[in-house]
Parts: structure tokens; C-alpha cells; sequence
């Protein structure tokens, strides 16, 4: 059903979302802390910037990715300085990429889960003995769960579907950094409908199995993806 | 061994300035409308509230002093919060080991056992925190408080989200910690009947500032506190501690012994030596020069007027004294007059009704 390419497609696709999911919920887990319980004035700047990915065009993100991250970009050219490779054109730079794409998408359930704590129990475990990481931990963790799920699917999903950045950046290597999403448009380009469709066809049982078994494990509770 | 709070706190236009001593034993209450900062205080003492120029010690341990300020987790406290606020994720048995396990470094002043007894929550242990009743919730909120060990409790209207009903189900409790617990407590609450039945000592704030000070029982009869105080309050309470003396199975009386007399009421389940509190409204105290010898009121005493102060045009708020117990008569301006009442008359009370608090 597949060819070798195809499902070389498929695991660097799988590899790519779960990578950049882990990632985002390392890095995103104490800044949408942050995010829901600063006081700071000019919070508003920082996250307007974080929420830049929904609406930017994907190519332009990509675009300045490219620049950045190239060998005579700022980045790039550090890591070439220190004697590693630029990397665009590579795996890392699709995480990189995806990781900044996706992110508003972990960053902001997961805000809306803490913000949601509201301070109460927090205080409530203060009185009781515990530190401010103890309260982290034992409290604002578990009561965020459901924020944490959201977040997961979410950035996962996400970076499934994600095909501008990831052309830009990666460009299109086959068995390198070539991804479903584009391996799909390819498929299409040299008018191979049937590999296209195979393609096409588990994406979207993979995605509505994913969606299926989040909303039956939340079916008891008021549960919903998309929070505005 | 004493209580000292001080703080100046700005917060917005509201301003906070209190200087308080507490005893280290008993119930503390303060009580004041809302708004007046009650809760703010709490919090002060809690730490929840960040406050520069303050100083608060609870006999040996100080919180916070010039150069000082314990972080609420450092604080040996329990905290009652209005709502009881239990972690959802928890069980009712975990919630209340959260506090007992953070508390080993606390020297431990109620077993685990002791607490569980004491609030009635053997049953819930095992139960999810929704599943609770409110009155239920706040028993385990307690417990909770308790658990951790504290050398202060500080309760913030744990009764004021509960409807009337099962208040009744929860005072019993409070009062059984009353005698139970060795560390003390400061209550806060706008409802005076609440504060009778549980005060040792009464503190009167009123827009940020404290307005008095002083024993329960005469507390209630001050009539100098002004509108927001304790004066012009529709209910009008005054509170004499008194013990149960004898009881009388013919008639299903029981006979109470107070600082001046002896008091004689229908027996609910009293043992003789129970210590009780009789709490009496305003409204039904009425005064007569002579001991009626024909009336169907039990309870008459010789007592003398201490004060005299008009309330509105058309009644009056007299205190009274029964030998050392202070009580608390509205009566029309017209009785008054006609009574020819004034400071130091020697009159007779007589007291309709009175309910009776454990």
C-alpha cells in the first residue's frame, strides 16, 4: 500500500510531531505558568508575539526561519562559528520550525488550564505546608490535566497537518526531511492519485482515531479542543 | 503568651491600620460589616497578603517584623477559607494528609484520630470531594486545617456560605474544638449570634481600623460602638455564661447557675456541670419596678440600669446588670418615662425566652 518512501515519510512525519510535542511541553509548560499568573505590564507584547503562528502565513515564518537558521544568518552562522552545521535542510530545522509554529497551540490550553486553577487552591496548599514548588507539582499540575491533553493533541495534530514552514525550511529531501504533508502534494504533482490517497486515507483515520479517543476519555466532562 | 498583630496597609483608597493584642488561648473573633477588612487582616497574618510595614508573633514564634517575612508555607497555621475550597483532584482522605504530611517538622498537637473524631468525618474518609455536602465540605476543610498541625487556626466565615440549616449542624463542632483545642483561634464573621456562641474575646473593626476590644459578654452590651459597631444592630444579643446545676425530670426543666442568679429553662439533653452560654435578645427582656408574683415568666431578677441609650425616637437600649452578668433590655421611650428609669434604678427583669448555646 505504501511505498518505501511513503512510509519513510510517515515515521519522520510521527517522529517530527512527537519530538516537537515533547519539546512544547517542556518549554511550554513554565512560560504558560508564567503567562496565567504574572502581573508583569507589559505581558500583553510577549504574548502577542507567542500567538504570531495563527496567523502569520506559515511561508513567511518559514521565510525568516530560513534566513535566520541559514548559514549566514545569525543563528546559523553561530552554530557554523562553533563549528557545527546550519541547520536548515536538516531534521533539526524542522523541529526547530515546528516547535515555533506550534507553539501557541501547547502555550495557550495550557494557560487557560492554570489560569482556570484560579489562585484559591493554591493558597489553600500555602497554609497547608507546601512551597511554591511543592504547590506546582502536588496542585497546579494535576488540576491542569485536562489543559495538558488539549495541549498535547493539539501540538501534535498540528504539526501533522504543517506544510509551509516545513517546505521552507526543510526543503523537500526525500528520506530527510520530506513529511507527509508534502510527500501527499507530491504524489499529486506527478499525478499519482492512488499513493496520494493512501497517504491522505491514514492521516485522517489517524487523526479521527486521536480526536475519538480524547473526547471518549473526557465524555463526562464539559470538554472542549478549541477554548476561546 | 500573647497574640501581637500590627499592620499598615494600603490597598488602593482602603487603608488598614490595626494594633492588636490577642490571648493565646480561646476563640478570638472579629467581627465588623463587610468591607471593613476582617478577611484583609487574616490574610496579613496568613502572609497571603504582602504588607511592608507590619509585625505579627504568635507567643515565642515571630512571621514577620521590620526585616522579616515568613512565607505563608513557613507560617505554623490552618486556614478556614469561606468556601472550603478542597483540591478536587483529591480524595476527602487525601486532602486531609496533604496538610499531615507537610507537617512533620511541627510538633503534633491533635492525633489524626483526635481530628477525625472531633469533626464527625469518620464516614467521608473514603469519598470523592464532590460527593460532599457544603456543611460536609467544610468539616473536612477543617479537619484539613487541623491536620497540618497548626499553632493558630484562622477561620474565615466558614459558616457564611452554608444555609441556616446546616450552620446548626456545623456549630456543634466549632463548639466541641472550643474545649478541645489547646491553640487558639482567630474567627471572623459579620454574624453576631455566630460570635456569641463561639467568642472568648470579641474585636469590633469597622473601615479598616479596630473600635473595640474586649470580653464577649461585654462586648455585647457596650453601647458606646456606634452605628457600624455593635450598636444600632437589629438584633440586639447579649451572652451569660452559665453551668447546669440541677435538672428537674417533672416538669423537663433544668436549673442553670450564672454570675447573679439562677436561671430556669426547658431541658434539652443537659448533664449537670455542662458549661452553656444563654443567649438573650434585646427584645425580650422587659423591666417592672416590682417582682410580678402572678406572672407566667420563669425567669425574674432583681438587677440595676447601668445605661440608658436611645436607639430611635421611640425606644430605648438599656444595660442592665444581674449581679455580675451584664444583659441587654429595648424597651419604648414612653416605658421609660413612665418607669421613670435612669442610671443606677434598682428594677426587676424578666426574661421571655433565651436560647441556649453548648
Amino acid at each position: 500500500m505504501f511505498s518505501e518512501a511513503d512510509l519513510t515519510a510517515l515515521l519522520i512525519t510521527l517522529k517530527l510531531a512527537g519530538l516537537t510535542t515533547l519539546i512544547l511541553l517542556l518549554i511550554g509548560t513554565p512560560l504558560a505558568w508564567w503567562l496565567a499568573r504574572s502581573q508583569w505590564r507589559f505581558k500583553f507584547l510577549l504574548e502577542a508575539v507567542l500567538a504570531l503562528p495563527l496567523v502569520l502565513p506559515p511561508t513567511v515564518l518559514g521565510f525568516y526561519l530560513l534566513i535566520a537558521l541559514g548559514p549566514k544568518g545569525p543563528v546559523g552562522g553561530l552554530v557554523e562559528a562553533m563549528g557545527g552545521t546550519a541547520p536548515t535542510f536538516s531534521f533539526t530545522g524542522l523541529v526547530i520550525g515546528s516547535v515555533l509554529y506550534s507553539m501557541p497551540f501547547v502555550v495557550q490550553p495550557l494557560q487557560n488550564a492554570f489560569a482556570a486553577i484560579g489562585t484559591r487552591p493554591l493558597e489553600v496548599a500555602a497554609t497547608l505546608g507546601a512551597s511554591k514548588i511543592d504547590r506546582f507539582f502536588t496542585i497546579a499540575l494535576p488540576l491542569a490535566r485536562p489543559g495538558f491533553l488539549t495541549a498535547s493533541v493539539l501540538g501534535f495534530a498540528h504539526t501533522l497537518g504543517e506544510f509551509g514552514v516545513v517546505l521552507m525550511i526543510g526543503g523537500n529531501i526525500p528520506g530527510k526531511t520530506q513529511v507527509v504533508s508534502i510527500a501527499i502534494y507530491d504524489h499529486v504533482e506527478q499525478l499519482n492519485y492512488g499513493q496520494a490517497h493512501s497517504l491522505s486515507i491514514a492521516l485522517l483515520i489517524f487523526s479521527f482515531v486521536l480526536l475519538v479517543a480524547v473526547y471518549g476519555f473526557n465524555r463526562n466532562t464539559n470538554f472542549s479542543l478549541i477554548k476561546t | 503568651m500573647s497574640i501581637q498583630a500590627r499592620f499598615h496597609h494600603q490597598q488602593g483608597d482602603f487603608l488598614l491600620d490595626v494594633d492588636l493584642t490577642l490571648p493565646s488561648v480561646g476563640i478570638s473573633v472579629i467581627y465588623g460589616p463587610s468591607g471593613c477588612g476582617k478577611t484583609t487582616l487574616l490574610r496579613l497574618i496568613a502572609g497571603l497578603e504582602h504588607c511592608n510595614t507590619g509585625y505579627f508573633s504568635n507567643g515565642r514564634s515571630r512571621w514577620q517584623d521590620k526585616s522579616l517575612f515568613l512565607p505563608t508555607h513557613e507560617r505554623a497555621l490552618g486556614y478556614v477559607f469561606q468556601e472550603a475550597s478542597l483540591f478536587a483532584h483529591l480524595s476527602v482522605s487525601d486532602n486531609i494528609h496533604y496538610g499531615l504530611k507537610r507537617a512533620t517538622k511541627r510538633a503534633q498537637i491533635l492525633s489524626l484520630d483526635k481530628i477525625i473524631y472531633l469533626l464527625g468525618i469518620n464516614e467521608l474518609l473514603g469519598r470523592q470531594v464532590q460527593t460532599l455536602s457544603g456543611g460536609e465540605r467544610q468539616r473536612v476543610a477543617i479537619a484539613r486545617a487541623l491536620a497540618a498541625q497548626p499553632e493558630l487556626l484562622l477561620m474565615d466565615e466558614p459558616l457564611a456560605a452554608i444555609d441556616i440549616q446546616r450552620k446548626q449542624e456545623i456549630l456543634p463542632y466549632l463548639q466541641k474544638l472550643h474545649s478541645q483545642l489547646q491553640i487558639p483561634v482567630i474567627y471572623v464573621t459579620h454574624s453576631l449570634s455566630e460570635a456569641a456562641q463561639l467568642a472568648d474575646k470579641l474585636v469590633v473593626m469597622d473601615k479598616g481600623r479596630i473600635t473595640g476590644v474586649g470580653n464577649i459578654s461585654e462586648m455585647l452590651t457596650r453601647l458606646d460602638l456606634g452605628s457600624a459597631g455593635l450598636g444600632g444592630q437589629p438584633e440586639q444579643i447579649s451572652m451569660i455564661p452559665a453551668r447546669v446545676s440541677s435538672i428537674d425530670q417533672t416538669y423537663e426543666t433544668c436549673c442553670l447557675t450564672f454570675a447573679g442568679g439562677q436561671f430556669t429553662l426547658a431541658s434539652s439533653a443537659m448533664n449537670i456541670g455542662d458549661n452553656v452560654r444563654l443567649q438573650i435578645r434585646a427584645d425580650d427582656v422587659s423591666l417592672s419596678l416590682e417582682r410580678a408574683k402572678t406572672s407566667s415568666i420563669l425567669n425574674i431578677f432583681p438587677a440595676k440600669v447601668l445605661e440608658i441609650v436611645p436607639e430611635r425616637s421611640s425606644q430605648v437600649l438599656i444595660k442592665l446588670a444581674i449581679g455580675k452578668s451584664l444583659l441587654l433590655s429595648r424597651i419604648s421611650t414612653k416605658s421609660v418615662a413612665l418607669l421613670q428609669l435612669k442610671a443606677d434604678s434598682s428594677v426587676f427583669v424578666q426574661i421571655k425566652s433565651a436560647a441556649l448555646l453548648n
